[in-house]
């Protein structure tokens, strides 16, 4: 052993003595910040969440992450719009992460190999009536069954899928896709009866039901004042739509005109091409940037050769042709007749003015409140009367499948709490993980992958999947596009960059912790962390 | 074995004996011969597992030994004069550190003005430094010093200095008798450090300390040195067992027995000084001499002693404390408080102003007569000086001192009476 | 052959670490098993980039030496901050003997170490940019001439920082400092002077000569990688912001140190035997405005009267740089 000199020669080690943390006049603490995606996801998925798992090539992990909030992946991954995208943080930076690609591509694998959903819980003894086998029913159910609960669904149509089905066309929906989303629905237990139509709540809760779920959906055509000659040649959106369901597919004719700017419109207007039509041409009523449409269908709808025609108006439907008013927009913007007029040869006229909820089942429930075509719910999506909730089309204004499968997620845990005569709550959100509070450097510079379109010969002639879904070489590409908002994803940074070494590192998987005895509060840890997980807040001095 | 050969080389012979591994050195007159040599014998292979390196300044020399020192390694470096002092912050450091490094000064005058021959303020400008230091009188003592030097610095982990006389011994050619490798062997082992820079047990070596613990590493500096004073005699005992001369020690007599008169000296004027005592002691006088080998640790006791039957003492010093008077004079006296003794400081031989046998005979007889001033300076040109101090007095700008002296004295000779 | 950068794993080469990468192609930094050679407890000011650029080399030293590796420190913040009696931080065998010796103070262990046979051990020496650029120029400069088998690594902060702020030689123009006051007809340090020492190192042709900043960790532990790989005299100048000395908020350290590499003003290069045979390019190019703004050592540049020629001024040698080591991709302004 050394003989040291006295103070002049010192063993190492000996500097752990001075905690040097009581130097602190802030301390940094590790966070988990909302992410935007998760923020904005209608159906609520912890969408950081699952991509971390597909990072890492994790798929099924990560496809069982997603499920525990949205049992419908492949499908959303097809007919969702993706909000996710526009609150994505990376926009910022290049371009959004292709979440909605991903999450096909998850769904797509699940469906490839099988996956099952993980067994309910253990049998509560409840019976929950699910009337509709559209999104919001199926999400309803879903859950239900996996707490326990058994769902039972009475759906009106010969097929499960609602508005996926009978509203959405199938080169935007393909309906094995559907077929497959659903079964595995069925195999967790879920009952479910076709071709069952329930005229009266009051009465079929008497079945038996301790409590309902209604997403019985819109379904109903609204209608414009249209003088028409021949009615036959007026026809609407959805009927149309659901015709191409069925054995014999609507007979449009050469010239479609479709009256209407929603995404519905253009389904109907692509459909028609599609059915072999010339010329198939949306009539709207304002401009495009007024169009409901999103910015993209419109544009595929315009590949594929459907005219648009802005400002315009349809005063009247005749044998062979329609008559069109142009519209001028005045001071403020607003369309106003030019009294110009204009026939356009058509053979059909379709009718794409949004859509009714048939609300005849709810007659002598009391206590619920309806208004403007839907039923008013509360946070829990709980109606008027006790024990009926409802969800989807029908009880919002905001009409799409993801809200639906959102919808079906909170009304079925707040049944389930309801079951046990208690109120769900939610539990607190955390801070949203804004993008002022990441360290964009750190992130490799990654174009967006572009997904693999059908060509558009084939896009006018078949019912072919227009979007292709990315390999997986590609969908795990676009999942490390992720920046992580707000959750670690164990970069080393912070047990990197403290000059004190006061960041203790606890393994793969298991993050990181702070050691306060030397942590001298300067706060490099939180601003180098690129995800912005690290808060620093004041001490208690 | 004897050998006819240079004060210098005699030494870099006696380095390589002793199995140095780093020589780090930078020339200066009068050591450059030494550290010549042994470059020599490291370059042709004669000296094995040594590292020879020519540095920068002798401040890096200083800092290369230090670094090789902490590393483990028996290092050895020299210098004079100005180079001593351009190391200074590291001898100090060394000192500091504990570290068992051997120097040979070879002394010599430091300047302004500047001047390459022999007097000892160079060493003893580094007299509190923490170094022990030792004066060697002959070419043989200048070598033997060096083998006991590091054996003395290893033991106690303390940085070692030799003094010669630059020139004078440095490079006059003597007999000497230089040991073999065994002999050599035999009295020295292989260094073993108390602390060294060490991957399987890391140190960290040089901290900084503060109020509260450095008067105890300083005093355990002073302990050491006083450690010092009981290892140098015994290691001067083995030597004579090995090697079988009686060299080094703290100090000797030489005819101090009865002596009324003690001169005091350091250093190759021992020599001379020696001579005239021989020849006043031949003319009836009681005189004898104190010889002082260990000027630091500076022996008290053994000064005392060596003074306690006489009746004055006469310090004769290569050196000048500017502003009071002699260094070796003050040290003695420091021996010999309360003694009742008369003492007389001789200032003489600086820059390498020569002593000569005839003034040493005046000067000691002086001393006899109770007739010396309390502080001398031998052979002083004082018309040379007033001349100067009246030129100063006289006109502000008086120009440079030492170049106006010249001028008066003509050619520059080396003074001779 | 310079670092090559990971392709795209999400953040690639520029954080610590990645859980998607093999352990073996993440930094020395990630791997919990580094030897914190610069350990908890210094004194060092919050935020120190000397603290975080100490251990980011002598860990990466360490790995690449399998941890045999010696150091000698010369007076400075981080040899005061880091060895305060009866503390020290150092896991590592450590000497501190002066502020100017360093370079020879290796020297000596090197030679001792080489005449013993314990050629796996290998010697560096650190010092600051007052013990390296002045101080300690000269005997830097007889260790480069020796080419004596020494790592040397300055940390540039750009002044003499332990002492309270003074000028040294590697002060840059218009920086205040306690000797350079931001007073006068020239406030801060002026122009037309100063030394750039990984110059003068390229001059005397030593195996290996790099720049580095506690920006670009990968960089960083990739050059002292190399230099252990190498014999004989290397130096490496790894820029390390002060919070202190350059009035920037201790949170910023890293940030600042990423501005001055992106602005140009501090080139990010490597040297064999007098050659540039590397270069860290620029990524992201930005005026030198972004990095004075945020250091309130220049902020006598800005406020009411905003010395714009100033700015230009030192615009022009971030311009010099960048043309000079080519700090730009092919084709890019």
């Amino acid at each position: 052993m050394m003989d040291k000199p006295f103070a002049i020669t010192l063993n190492p080690g000996s500097s752990l003595a001075n905690h040097t943390g009581s130097w602190r006049t802030t301390r940094p603490v590790y966070v988990d910040r909302l992410p935007p995606c998760n923020a904005t996801c209608p159906a609520g998925e912890n969408i950081q969440g699952w991509l971390v798992h597909a990072e890492s090539g994790d798929y099924e992990k990560a496809w069982r992450s997603l499920v525990e909030n949205n049992p419908l992946p492949a499908i959303m991954g097809r007919a969702c719009y993706h909000p996710c995208e526009g609150a994505c943080n990376r926009n910022r930076l290049d371009e959004a992460v292709g979440i909605n690609s991903v999450e096909r591509f998850l769904g797509d694998e699940a469906i490839k190999h099988g996956w099952k959903f993980d067994a309910p819980a253990k049998s509560t003894g409840k019976r929950v009536l699910v009337i509709g086998a559209g999104p919001a029913g199926l999400s309803a159910a879903y859950h239900l069954q996996r707490l326990g609960h058994q769902a039972v669904i009475y759906e009106a149509a010969e097929h499960a899928g609602g508005m996926m089905r009978y509203g959405i066309p199938k080169y935007r929906l393909p309906r094995d896709v559907i077929d497959a989303e659903v079964q595995r629905i069925l195999d967790l237990g879920v009952e479910i009866h076709l071709n069952t139509k329930v005229a009266n709540l009051a009465d079929t809760m008497k079945e038996g039901f301790d409590a309902a779920f209604l997403g019985v959906g819109a379904h109903i055509a609204k209608r414009a004042y249209i003088p028409a000659g021949d009615a036959d040649k007026v026809l609407d959106a959805v009927s149309v739509l659901r015709g191409m369901e069925g054995q014999a597919t609507p007979l449009l004719g050469r010239r479609v005109v479709v009256y209407g700017g929603g995404n519905t419109a253009i389904d109907v207007a692509r459909t028609a091409k599609r059915l072999g039509a010339e010329e198939s041409i949306i009539v709207y009523r304002r401009t495009r940037e007024k169009m409901p449409a999103h910015d993209f269908e419109v544009e595929d709808a315009l590949k594929e050769g459907v005219s648009i025609k802005w400002l315009s108006t349809i005063t009247e439907a005749g044998e062979s042709d329609i008559m069109v008013e142009k519209m001028a927009l005045d001071a403020n913007g607003f369309p106003q007749p030019t009294g110009e007029y204009e026939r356009i040869e058509a053979d059909s006229l379709v009718l794409a003015l949004g859509q009714d909820t048939d609300l005849s089942l709810l007659e002598h429930v009391e206590g619920l409140v309806t208004g403007n075509g839907i039923v008013q719910v509360d946070a829990g999506m709980m109606t008027g009367h006790p024990g009926v909730f409802a969800g989807g089309d029908m009880a919002g204004t905001e009409r799409t499948v993801t809200v639906a499968v959102g919808h079906g997620k909170k009304a079925a845990r707040a049944i389930n709490a309801w079951l046990r005569g208690e109120k769900f709550a939610p539990p607190p959100k955390p801070e949203l993980a804004t993008f002022e509070r990441l360290n964009t450097w750190y992130y490799s510079d990654a174009p967006k992958t572009v997904r693999p379109v059908l060509d558009i010969i084939r896009r006018q002639s078949t019912f072919e999947e227009v979007m292709g879904g990315l390999d997986e070489g590609n969908a795990q590409f676009e999942a490390r596009r992720c920046l992580s908002c707000g959750n670690c994803f164990e970069c080393d940074n912070c047990y990197g960059v403290c000059p004190d070494n006061a960041v203790i590192k606890l393994g793969p998987g298991n993050r990181f912790k702070f050691n306060y005895d030397y942590c001298k509060g300067c706060g490099m840890c939180a601003a180098e962390c690129p995800c912005g997980a690290i808060a620093v807040v004041a001490e208690d001095i | 074995m004897l050998k006819q050969t240079e004060g210098s080389h005699a030494v870099a012979e006696a380095v390589a004996l002793c199995r140095p591994e780093v020589i780090c050195a930078y020339p200066i007159s009068p050591q450059t011969h030494i550290v010549e040599g042994i470059g020599e014998m490291v370059k042709s292979g004669e000296l094995k597992n040594c590292e020879f390196l020519n540095v920068e300044s002798e401040f890096a020399a200083m800092s290369v030994a230090i670094g090789s020192s902490a590393a483990g390694a028996r290092t050895y470096t020299a210098t004079a004069s100005q180079g001593l002092l351009f190391m200074v912050e590291a001898v100090y450091n060394a000192s500091g550190l504990g570290l068992p490094i051997v120097m040979t000064v070879a002394n010599r005058a430091i300047g302004a003005p500047i001047n390459i021959w022999n007097d000892h303020s160079d060493s003893l400008s580094q007299r509190d430094c923490g170094w022990i230091q030792l004066f060697a009188e002959t070419n043989q003592e200048a070598l033997d010093l060096h083998i006991q030097a590091f054996k003395l610095a290893e033991e106690l982990s303390l940085p070692v200095m030799v003094c010669m006389d630059g020139f004078i011994l440095t490079h006059a050619y003597e007999r000497v008798d230089m040991p073999t490798q065994q002999q050599v062997d035999a009295f020295l082992p292989p260094y073993s450090p108390r602390q060294v820079l060490d991957p399987a047990q890391p140190v960290s070596i040089g901290a900084m300390v503060g109020p509260e613990a450095f008067m105890e590493v300083r005093y355990l500096a002073h302990a050491k040195q006083m450690q010092a004073l009981e290892l140098i005699p015994k290691m001067a005992e083995e030597f004579k067992t090995v090697f079988g001369r009686a060299i080094g020690g703290l100090t000797h007599t030489y005819r101090g027995d009865d002596a009324e008169t003690m001169v005091i000296a350091m250093g190759s004027v021992l020599g001379t000084i020696k001579d005239v005592v021989d020849e006043m002691r031949d003319a009836g006088h009681n005189i004898g001499v104190l010889g002082i080998t260990s000027f630091r640790p500076f022996p008290l006791a053994a000064v005392a002693d060596a003074l306690r039957h006489c009746k004055r003492f006469v310090v004769l010093e290569k050196s000048l404390a500017v502003g009071i008077g002699g260094i070796v004079a003050t040290n003695v006296r420091m021996a010999v408080t309360g003694m009742g003794l008369k003492g007389y400081t001789v200032i003489a031989g600086l820059g390498g102003r020569s002593i000569t046998k005839k003034s040493l005979h005046a000067l000691f007889d002086k001393a006899g007569r109770g007739e010396l001033e309390p502080l001398t300076f031998l052979d002083l040109d004082w018309n040379v000086v007033d001349r100067q101090l009246e030129r100063e007095r006289l006109t502000r700008r008086s120009g440079p001192a030492a170049e106006a002296m010249l001028r008066d004295l003509g050619t520059v000779a080396s003074k001779i009476a | 052959m310079s670092l090559q950068p990971i392709k795209f794993y999400q953040t690639g080469t520029f954080t610590v670490g990645n859980r998607l990468l093999a352990p073996d192609q993440r930094s020395v930094q990630a791997n919990m098993k580094r030897t914190n050679s610069l350990n908890s407890g210094h004194r060092a000011c919050q935020g120190c980039g000397e603290a975080l650029g100490a251990r980011y080399a002598i860990d990466a030293a360490m790995n690449a030496t399998k941890r045999q590796l010696i150091a000698a420190n010369a007076t400075g913040c981080l040899e005061v901050f880091s060895t305060p009696y009866p503390e020290t931080s150092w896991q590592i065998p450590w000497i501190h003997s002066l502020f100017g010796n360093t370079a020879a103070v290796a020297t000596g262990m090197a030679a001792a170490l080489k005449v013993k046979g314990k050629t796996d051990i290998r010697v560096v020496a650190q010092g600051g940019d007052g013990g390296t650029t002045d101080i300690g120029f000269g005997c830097l400069s007889g260790m480069f001439e020796r080419n004596d088998d020494v790592l040397y690594i300055c940390y540039d902060n750009g002044g003499y920082m332990n002492t309270g702020v003074q000028r040294s030689s590697a002060t840059p123009p218009a920086a205040r400092t306690a000797t350079t006051m931001a007073v006068g007809a020239e406030p801060g340090n002026v122009f037309g002077q100063g030394k750039f020492v990984p110059a003068i190192a390229m001059a005397h042709e030593i195996p290996y000569v790099a720049t580095a900043t506690v920006a670009d960790l990968r960089d960083l532990e990739y050059k002292v990688t190399k230099a252990m790989g190498l014999r004989g005299a290397r130096y490496i100048h790894i820029l390390v912001p002060c919070p202190l000395g350059w009035g920037t908020a201790s949170q910023d350290t890293i940030r600042m140190a990423r501005l001055a590499k992106e602005t140009g003003v501090f080139p990010v290069f490597e040297a064999e035997h007098g050659e540039v045979t590397a270069v860290l390019k620029i990524r992201k190019r930005l005026p030198v405005e972004e990095y004075l703004r945020p250091q309130k050592r220049y902020a006598h540049l800005f406020g009411k009267q905003p010395r714009v020629d100033t700015i230009a001024h030192i615009q022009s040698l971030a311009d010099k740089n960048i043309r000079k080591y080519k700090l730009l991709e092919e084709g890019i302004q």
